[in-house]
């Protein structure tokens, strides 16, 4: 597929290609305006290489975040060292640890603070299931019981290229989409 | 002190109790145990803090216990002194359905947070208490989640995505010449301007919730509010057995996760009578200092960065790296590393293990120097940091503030040289202490403490003897009856594990005594009268892992 290619990684070498593809086959099922496809790939391309993330980091995985952005693996490479500190200037919501049952509301007025289009990465096992607690009475079993997720990243914490592996999955996800006239497909 | 004339003065001490309180029951297991009546504990509470002696100043944990028939309340206490002169204060309540006990917040002052928590979980209220709201827990919680018989249905406590407002207002029970009395007080005055740092803040290191009340922009108080990422490990250990609940502590404080770790072990090792080689000893202080190095480094990156210096954050968490690949390397782990077992290690070090030790001791050494050229003397950071945020040293040991923190008050509170374990007390460093009492104080004492870390590593090193790296231990691990205690220094101070045991594969009940607790609670007080700007960087300076607080 031409416009999901990230630099330096081929197409195969990417796991869920599957997924991808069923996604923009869906998403092409009413076919592409021309001129509407060929702006939104340009669009596409620049926004998935500037996706600004929201650290919404509440334990361990938050400091895998912090030296994923510090020198040696530099989250710069991909546009993505721009961290907001306000959920209204975020593109992306990296949930890095775990949610418990008194961070859940608040977790939830983050992501309803967050301007559209708007994409949840949910960072370690905690927060993709509850990890090691999950059996305890106070957490939340992963956050897509609050919000929707698009990538998951397992690992506990995950090493920063498994974060990155997650990041440009999204970046794929984000250049398949449509932009413009997103409400009549 | 020798061993002689400590003996002396503990017989002393147990003359003193008997003195104050005749009816006290004494024993003497691992730490001395006076078992008191809960009407006089506070009696024997005030003896023990005020005699002469050795005053029994610090309240290093206090442990809410459910003991089925009866619920109470363990103080460990020891000496800002002498921390290596323990003891314990054991007392209970039986009436299950509305369980009170008196405060002692007013004589050591990190009972504060402490009561509020053991009321959070075990339900029981303290009286004269000033403020008698849950701590972690929600107002609206139903139930004591740490007793035994605690309801874990969902559907009783369901979760809810509504944002609730906070009301700031706290109960109490004062107690009055007619009886007790119930009440309510505000928490904030009537006009205050309440402002909310966190729980979701980037310079925040954690999810902690500061509710600021501001006079322009000096800070007037602080009403802390944490559990917002409470996991209930304490509760979850208990159904679990002893190597399966090893690796939570890693999740605590994830900074110091070995030494975490390290001190569960070791507890359990020495309650289960389980020799460990000598190899293994001298690997898990290696990477003990490893890790306190690297978490040092990460306090400093951070502090620099919420003072705006991120060329400095980026200069940390480099140096940082290094450590991460040696832990790599050793054992696949980069930040939580789950290396320590029962027994020993779980793997042995790799063949150039000393070779990278080395080679990063000489680096690091150069990048101390290359940060106090950058950061120590400049004169931004000197006016952020000389004379803000003052901590005495009266509140240091009253609010039980340890680890660099504390000696930055000139209070000498090193673990590894009061009550040395593993080997400590066969290497050679010097306890970092400053008088200053201000955050340039614990500023420089973390990377002073570096600076012995390295001197550490560097005298074991080359002498890791041949051997096992992991004694044999039984499939199943049982604790044989009693109360087990051990306390290490981690990065942030005193790190204290409680284990009760009832002769099972599991522990009747485990608590974490957590240093952050203590760096969290004495913030209201060195930030009053301090700027709302200030306010970041001194947390900045007492460096505080917020999981290791909530658990």
């Amino acid at each position: 597929m031409k416009n999901i290619k990230i630099k330096g990684i081929a197409y195969d070498e990417f796991k869920d290609n599957e997924y991808l593809e069923k996604y923009v086959e869906e998403l092409r099922s009413h076919g592409v305006n021309l001129v509407v496809g060929a702006l939104d790939d340009l669009i596409n391309w620049g926004r998935s290489n500037s996706l600004w993330p929201l650290a919404f980091a509440t334990s361990c995985c938050g400091i895998e975040f912090m030296a994923a952005a510090a020198a040696r693996h530099d989250l710069a490479r991909f546009g993505m060292e721009v961290t907001r500190n306000s959920p209204r200037q975020a593109d992306v919501i990296i949930v890095a640890g775990t949610i418990v049952n008194k961070m859940a509301p608040l977790l939830k007025r983050v992501y309803d603070q967050m301007a559209e289009p708007k994409y949840v990465v949910s960072m370690g096992s905690c927060a993709i299931s509850g990890g090691p607690f999950v059996n305890s009475y106070y957490v939340v079993k992963g956050v897509d019981e609050v919000i929707p997720v698009d990538v998951y990243v397992p690992g506990c914490p995950p090493r920063p290229e498994a974060l990155f592996y997650g990041l440009m999955q999204l970046q794929r996800k984000v250049k398949v989409e449509r932009f413009l006239f997103k409400g009549n497909k | 002190m020798n061993f002689q004339a400590g003996r002396l003065i503990m017989e002393k001490i147990k003359e003193i109790i008997l003195a104050a309180v005749p009816e006290a029951i004494l024993e003497d297991k691992q730490v001395l145990t006076v078992t008191v009546e809960a009407d006089q504990l506070r009696l024997l509470a005030k003896t023990l803090h005020d005699n002469k002696e050795l005053p029994f100043d610090f309240l290093s944990q206090l442990i809410g216990m459910d003991w089925g028939d009866s619920l109470g309340v363990l103080y460990l206490l020891s000496s800002s002194a002498d921390l290596s002169k323990q003891l314990l204060i054991k007392t209970a309540v039986k009436d299950r359905q509305n369980p009170l006990l008196y405060t002692v917040s007013d004589i050591w002052e990190t009972a504060n947070l402490n009561e509020r928590e053991v009321y959070a979980f075990f339900g029981i209220r303290f009286i004269n208490h000033p403020d008698m709201r849950r701590f972690i827990l929600n107002d609206d919680w139903h139930g004591f989640p740490f007793r035994k018989d605690y309801d874990e249905d969902p559907a009783i406590n369901p979760l809810s995505l509504e944002s609730k407002e906070i009301v700031d207002v706290a109960p109490r029970i004062i107690e009055t010449p007619n009886g007790l009395k119930e009440e309510k007080v505000p928490v904030f005055d009537k006009d205050d301007y309440i402002i909310n740092i966190g729980p979701q803040h980037p310079s925040m290191h954690g999810v902690m919730h500061f509710r600021t009340s501001l006079e322009g922009e000096i800070v007037k108080k602080i009403d802390v509010h944490s559990g917002y990422i409470h996991r209930g490990i304490e509760k979850l250990s208990e159904k679990l057995t002893y190597p399966q609940i090893l690796h939570f502590t890693d999740r605590l404080d994830y900074l110091s996760a070995n030494i975490n770790r390290h001190a569960l072990c070791m507890c359990v090792e020495k309650a289960a009578s389980i020799e460990i080689p000598e190899r293994a000893e001298y690997i898990r202080v290696i990477m003990d200092e490893l890790n306190r190095i690297e978490s040092h480094l990460l306090a400093w990156a951070c502090m620099c960065n919420d003072l705006g210096a991120i060329t400095a954050f980026i200069y940390g968490m480099r140096e940082r790296e290094m450590i991460l690949d040696i832990f790599e390397k050793t054992s696949g782990g980069r930040l939580i590393i789950n290396y320590n077992v029962v027994g020993g290690v779980m793997f042995d070090i790799y063949k150039d293990f000393q070779k990278d030790t080395k080679a990063f001791i000489i680096h690091m050494r150069e990048s101390l120097k290359e940060y106090h050229r950058l950061f120590s003397g400049n004169v931004i950071a000197l006016g952020r940091m000389v004379g803000i945020g003052i901590m005495k040293k009266e509140d240091a040991v009253s609010y039980g503030v340890t680890g660099p923190a504390g000696r930055g008050s000139g209070w000498s509170c090193d673990l590894r040289k009061y009550l040395p374990y593993s080997i400590y007390d066969r290497v050679e460093f010097t306890e970092v202490i400053r008088t200053e009492c201000d955050s340039y104080a614990r500023y420089l004492n973390r990377l002073d403490e570096i600076e012995e870390s390295l001197k550490i590593i560097e005298q074991l090193v080359d002498n890791i003897p041949e051997g096992d790296f992991q004694a044999k231990t039984k499939a199943i691990i049982k604790i044989p009856e009693g109360q087990y205690f051990q306390r290490v220094e981690t990065a942030r101070g005193d790190f204290g594990v409680f284990i009760e045991s009832h002769g099972d594969k599991n522990p009747y009940r485990l608590k974490f005594r957590s240093p952050s607790m203590a760096l969290v609670s004495i913030m209201p007080l060195i930030c009053k009268g301090e700027k709302l700007s200030d306010l970041i960087g001194i947390g900045g300076s007492m460096d505080y892992v917020i999981p290791d607080i909530d658990r």
